[in-house]
């Protein structure tokens, strides 16, 4: 054995090696500082750790979960492939019992459809269940600052997204929004809502916040949620969730807003049997979450409950373009969080590093496609590539395929530094060229030479400082193997 | 190529083989890919052989996965590389499931207390989980102990190491504290490029675990 080294060589803040390979900056920075980030790095793996365990052992029950997935895959493609029927037929269902349908071009359209019924209803108090699709148009705060006049009070009431609403920050996690905030932070966001300090223990708090939202629940003159999935054939909507806030929205206002991803659709009632049964066993371990509730048209003759009015928003948002593309697949995802939890990258950074709402590989996935590659070319690199969001995938979307072949979209429209073009070309050139490859080792070992340090190479220039700022470089081998096998090894 | 020999393999090494291309496609360079893949057949597909072994299973599903997959437009290219692809096979994969071999036969003797880092490729393209365990298992004087978290990715992902270096160092923080955990002393793969990043790191952090490949353990005879 070598002497030892200085145990912990000083991590370098001074070299700054890191995002020297252009175009990964944002990821790098963020994801930097919150590996560094001891209390964050805590609050990611309890949550994680504990659902992937609970994942596990649930789905380890079910020995029909491989085949659930492959189901869900070919129920995913047949409904793109056939999506502008199925979202006429889902359309036509809501339209006979008696719901209003928009179809959304954009976040906006949704927004000025939210906002004109509110205007036209006279609206003080709107509640909304938690709901992704609405997250990704930032409906809250255009609705806040397009509709000011309004002066609507906007409540999230899953628990989680009325914290981060409280707090003014954003979910980092598709399924528990708020898993980077410990007890701590969260004693505190809800004492100061409370206007006094309240104990640290999860009765007190959840009582003040079941009390509080009472309230607005009662107050509500517009209910808005998500859709879980959509049934073409039927047109029910399903709302899956674990608080049952999302009841106290559907049911106690008047009117009942569904914001729904076009590719929230399935074609058959039937096919939820394949969904429902792999949804919160994937996302939270559960077989069942508490409440898996169906809604078919608002409140009909004779009903006890349900909202009067119901308005069913199909939104698009840039998904429809993904149609029949190498990306469509994306478009499969059932948002349930797998993919999170089991990720190494996520797991050491949390959601907030990504920039952007949804997080995780489906993030990194679909928030290019999305929004467009110039906006957020970091996050197709935020990946090892390991493949275990690909193994989690309920529905088996290959994301490390999809990030793959988003690496490959940058490079095709110039998007690349020069730099790394450049190496890459001379990675070509060399490998296909084995007299060129022999000379390249030969001058490497002669480069290395003065470099070599306790059987080590001394901390690097470039992109390769990237690596030894933190970690050992091995030597080329003295001789390569080429010439042991000549020499007859 | 001394186990391989001491089960009486004939082996040949191509010497006009260089990479097969992988960190130019890890990085979204197809074009580049297609061309070192290209060589790669080229040079292959000239020798007389049953199987291509390869000791490493990410570079083992970069040939028999990935080419297939960046050659999926160019039907010659493909089909070439399909059949090449399914002679392709990983170290223990070879050993285990072709040869029919454990560690008995090959005399290996390995006094040490060992945790397995199974590759990412490896596990989960190639779903080789149980061969190197297998193997290994028959490794005089060596005990085979679990690890926590022992399916997370090392962190070295290619040049994922170097765009993100601070994530990736993180990762690898975490399998280390796993093998601090679990008591080994020594860490085996059947990928050198998880036990360049994990040795790396190990050694700037002080740590004198002993890092070894599985055919380095099971070229062993006496001790080591």
């Amino acid at each position: 054995m070598e002497t030892q080294k200085p145990a912990r060589r000083r991590e370098t803040e001074d070299r700054r090696h890191e995002g020297i390979v252009s175009g990964v900056e944002g990821f790098n920075e963020r994801g930097r500082k919150a590996a560094r980030d001891k209390e964050l790095h805590d609050s990611v793996e309890l949550f994680t750790g504990k659902a992937v365990a609970a994942r596990n052992a649930v789905l380890h029950a079910l020995p029909e979960a491989p085949e659930l997935r492959k189901r869900a895959y070919r129920i995913k493609q047949e409904t793109m492939a056939n999506l502008d029927r199925y979202l006429e037929q889902m359309a036509d269902n809501v339209e006979a019992r008696g719901g209003k349908v928009f179809f959304a071009e954009d976040g906006e359209a949704v927004v000025r459809y939210i906002g004109d019924l509110a205007r036209r209803k006279g609206a003080k108090v709107v509640t909304k269940s938690k709901s992704m699709a609405t997250e990704e148009i930032e409906l809250n705060r255009r609705l806040e600052e397009d509709y000011a006049d309004l002066d609507l009070e906007i409540v999230e009431t899953d628990l989680g997204e009325w914290i981060a609403q409280l707090a003014g920050d954003h979910p980092s996690h598709i399924v528990g929004p708020i898993l980077h905030m410990n007890r701590k932070r969260i004693t505190e966001v809800l004492s100061q809502a409370a206007g006094e300090e309240l104990p640290p223990d999860v009765e007190a708090l959840g009582s003040f916040a079941r009390k509080r939202l009472r309230e607005k629940f009662l107050a509500a003159d517009i209910g808005v949620t998500g859709a879980n999935f959509g049934v073409a054939e039927t047109g029910t909507v399903a709302t899956i969730t674990n608080e049952g806030n999302a009841r106290l929205v559907t049911s106690v206002p008047p009117v009942h807003v569904i914001v729904m991803g076009i590719e929230k659709l399935v074609p058959r009632f039937e096919d939820l049997s394949v969904f429902v049964r792999l949804l919160a066993r994937s996302g939270t371990g559960q077989k069942l979450t508490v409440y898996t509730n169906f809604i078919t048209g608002p409140r009909d003759e004779g009903e006890l409950d349900g909202a009067e009015e119901l308005h069913l928003i199909l939104m698009d948002n840039g998904r429809s373009k993904l149609l029949g593309t190498e990306f469509e697949e994306a478009l499969y995802c059932i948002r349930c969080g797998a993919c999170l939890n089991v990720c190494p990258v996520y797991r050491q950074t949390g959601g907030h590093a990504y920039g952007s709402t949804y997080s995780g590989p489906i993030g990194a996935v679909i928030t290019p496609l999305l929004k467009g590659q110039k906006d957020a070319k970091d996050l197709p690199h935020a990946s090892s590539l390991c493949g275990a969001c690909w193994e989690a995938c309920p529905v088996g979307i290959p994301l490390h395929e999809l990030l793959l072949k988003l690496r490959n979209q940058q490079v095709e429209e110039g998007m690349k530094g020069k730099g790394e073009t450049l190496a890459f070309k001379g990675f070509e050139n060399t490998m296909k060229n084995p007299a060129l490859y022999k000379i390249s080792g030969k001058a490497g070992r002669l480069v290395q030479k003065p470099l070599k340090k306790d059987g080590s190479v001394r901390p690097l220039p470039g992109p390769l400082g990237a690596w030894t700022d933190s970690r050992d470089l091995p030597p080329l081998a003295e001789k390569p193997f080429r010439d042991l096998w000549k020499e007859g090894i | 190529m001394r186990v391989l020999r001491r089960l009486g393999v004939d082996v040949i090494y191509p010497e006009r083989q260089t990479c097969c291309g992988q960190p130019a496609f890890n990085s979204g360079f197809f074009d580049e890919t297609r061309s070192v893949g290209r060589h790669f057949i080229d040079v292959f597909e000239k020798e007389r052989f049953d199987y291509v072994v390869c000791p490493s299973g990410s570079c083992t599903t970069m040939v028999s996965h990935y080419y297939p997959f960046i050659f999926e437009d160019l039907p010659d290219e493909r089909e070439r590389s399909e059949a090449l692809g399914g002679r392709v096979r990983e170290f223990s994969d070879f050993l285990v499931n072709v040869m029919g071999a454990n560690a008995s036969d090959l005399g290996a003797h390995h006094e040490a207390q060992a945790v397995f880092h199974t590759g990412c490729h490896q596990r989960r393209e190639l779903g080789l989980l149980r061969e190197p365990r297998e193997l290994l298992e028959n490794v005089e004087g060596l005990n085979l102990v679990g690890w926590e978290k022992e399916e997370l990715c090392c962190g070295f992902g290619g040049t994922f190491s170097v765009k993100m270096p601070a994530v990736s160092t993180a990762m690898a923080d975490e399998k280390i504290k796993a093998l601090e955990n679990s008591g080994a002393d020594t860490l085996i793969s059947g990928d050198s490029s998880c036990l360049m990043h994990l040795k790396g790191r190990l050694q700037r952090t002080g740590h004198d675990t002993r890092v070894l490949h599985l055919a380095q353990v099971l070229d062993q005879k006496n001790g080591g």
